[in-house]
């Protein structure tokens, strides 16, 4: 188990740019916690004060109890991190990177080259271990940083946005990948894929404008939503007579109403009566992520409907 | 797990220095261009007169320029790869990473190094005490260079800053000393300006070594004493002030 604790933190750029406001986390948990947000919602500025590289302005934070700030050392010794936009070096080859990031572990140049073939190989890439960095693909490069990550010693993997750019294929084949690694590591993932989140992750936070909105698994965040049904149907709602959640104008053109199984239940015999083409599911991280972002911005700016209760 | 901090410091030398020129080795061309570019033409100018003085300025200039260098790799692993980011979240300190990029730039410059030494023993005639002087200037100086290369590329924020940071150290440590030639060449009121980059001091020694000035003891003192101070004191900043985890 890992546990992350943090205490009103928060992180200011210059004197106008509140990046974190006050946030408090607190997790105890195994396998890959993920935090979704809009861009510049401060999922990286909380990726990197968590992973020791960013200072925040104040507030605290801890790993497994231990102080991010202060003893920074002690949780570098169990940290490996990948940020954003992190590429490998140009003029070396996989195999060169991922044997020099294992050195600046602290591993000697035989294990590290060792651990490194292993990797490779773990991510289907060791065919291009001698191939200079410059000339992979986009997807290729993302997985040689991954592969200095899992060949690390780290027990705590921070990866900020991993898959950003890839093709569905090797999107898919880093989920399987992250999938089999979770099962030993923790691993802290960011990124703005829902699907991403709600496939791979055990726990998910809601990170909007610095504020932490929402933490919990994919059940929770339905439970804590208090709609964990959704009915889309094709044009207005008046035809649905609803008695009980909210209705929301979709973007396809679609109404959709959140709101409880019963009510899902009688709304769906209402409108196979009424032959209303409409669909009844279980929220997606996609509708529970709108419902919270939507909740904390300006009500003007709201686009749903009026509430029943 | 216990770190092995060689593996650390050499590591940097693997990524900055070794890999580089195993795989790129054109980049080392750009190594010799510099300082051999300034000793060919001083020595043409001066029509073979300034070719010892020359020599020992190409051999100061591949320490400093290359010290300087750090700046901009640096810059690039910092901003373009974003690997400082993954070393600060690891194991290895800023003081093991600086020491470790510091000696991938001398193995970097040791082809320009080595024809240098051999320009040296074919045109110069040294004792070994002035072999050590040389040896000295040329590594306090390359200290110095560092030490501000490392600071500067981490308060950098892209590659263009840091540029702007590398032309202002070149114009100092560079192009306003007297390093190829002597200071008695400078005009007597802007000669003064020369003395506010400390490889004006670098040179001195080494050209007092080589015999081509003859310096007071005490003004050779002073030089090293300058050429120390200013090495302490930027090693000093670079260590403390840098920002290795940013703010």
């Amino acid at each position: 188990m890992t546990s992350i604790v943090c205490k009103k933190l928060s992180k200011r750029y210059g004197k106008e740019s509140l990046a974190l406001d006050k946030v408090d986390l607190s997790l105890n948990m195994r396998g890959i916690f993920s935090l979704i947000g809009r861009n510049g919602a401060g999922k990286t500025t909380l990726f990197r004060v968590l992973s020791t590289t960013l200072l925040p302005t104040s507030g605290s934070a801890t790993i497994d109890g231990v102080d991010v700030v202060k003893t920074a050392k002690e949780i570098r010794e169990r940290i490996a991190v990948v940020p954003q936009e992190a590429r490998p070096v140009a003029w070396m080859t996989p195999k060169e990177t991922v044997t020099s990031y294992l050195m600046w572990r602290g591993f000697n140049y035989g294990e590290a080259r060792r651990r490194a073939d292993e990797a490779l190989k773990l991510l289907g890439i060791s065919k291009f271990s001698n191939k200079l960095n410059q000339r992979l693909s986009g997807g290729t490069k993302r997985k040689v940083l991954v592969a200095t990550v899992i060949a690390s010693d780290a027990d705590i993997i921070f990866l900020d946005e991993p898959t950003t750019g890839l093709d569905p294929i090797s999107r898919g084949e880093l989920w399987d990948l992250l999938l089999k690694l979770k099962k030993t590591r923790f691993i802290f993932l960011t990124t703005h894929y829902l699907e991403e989140a709600e496939f791979l992750a055990d726990k998910i936070g809601i990170l909007e404008n610095g504020k932490l909105l929402s933490v919990g698994t994919l059940q929770e965040l339905r439970k804590k939503m208090g709609y964990p049904y959704s009915v889309k149907i094709l044009g207005k709602t008046g035809k649905a007579n609803v008695k009980r959640g909210r209705v929301v104008k979709g973007r396809d053109g679609y109404t959709q109403i959140f709101t409880t199984e019963e009510e899902a239940r009688r709304l769906g015999g209402h409108l196979i009566k009424t032959k209303t083409r409409f669909s009844s599911n279980p929220v997606s991280l996609e509708d529970i992520f709108y419902y919270f972002v939507k909740k904390s911005v300006n009500e003007e700016e709201r686009n749903d409907g009026p509430e029943y209760r | 797990m216990g770190r092995n901090i060689g593996s650390q410091v050499f590591a940097s030398v693997l990524v900055n220095a070794l890999y580089a020129m195993k795989n790129m080795p054109i980049m080392l061309v750009n190594t010799l261009l510099t300082p051999f570019s300034f000793l060919i033409v001083i020595t043409f100018i001066s029509r073979g007169a300034l070719l010892g003085v020359a020599i020992e300025g190409a051999l100061i200039m591949t320490m400093v320029l290359n010290g300087l260098g750090l700046q901009g790799d640096l810059s690039h692993l910092k901003n373009d790869m974003k690997l400082q980011e993954m070393v600060v979240g690891s194991p290895t300190s800023a003081s093991v990473y600086l020491i470790g990029m510091a000696m991938s730039e001398i193995i970097y410059a040791l082809p320009a190094l080595i024809l240098l030494i051999i320009l040296s023993a074919l045109f110069l005639h040294l004792t070994l005490l002035g072999i050590l002087a040389i040896a000295g200037a040329m590594l306090l100086m390359f200290i110095v260079a560092v030490a501000l290369g490392f600071f500067f590329s981490t308060l950098t924020a892209d590659v263009i800053q840091s540029f702007a940071f590398s032309g202002m150290l070149s114009m100092l440590l560079s192009a306003l000393p007297p390093v190829y030639y002597l200071i008695t060449y400078i005009p007597l009121p802007y000669r003064y300006l020369a003395y506010l980059s400390p490889t004006t001091f670098a040179a001195q020694i080494a050209q007092n070594a080589a015999g081509f000035v003859s310096l007071s003891t005490s003004s050779l003192i002073t030089d090293w004493i300058v050429l120390a101070a200013v090495a302490i004191v930027f090693l000093f900043i670079a260590i403390k002030k840098s920002r290795w985890v940013e703010i």
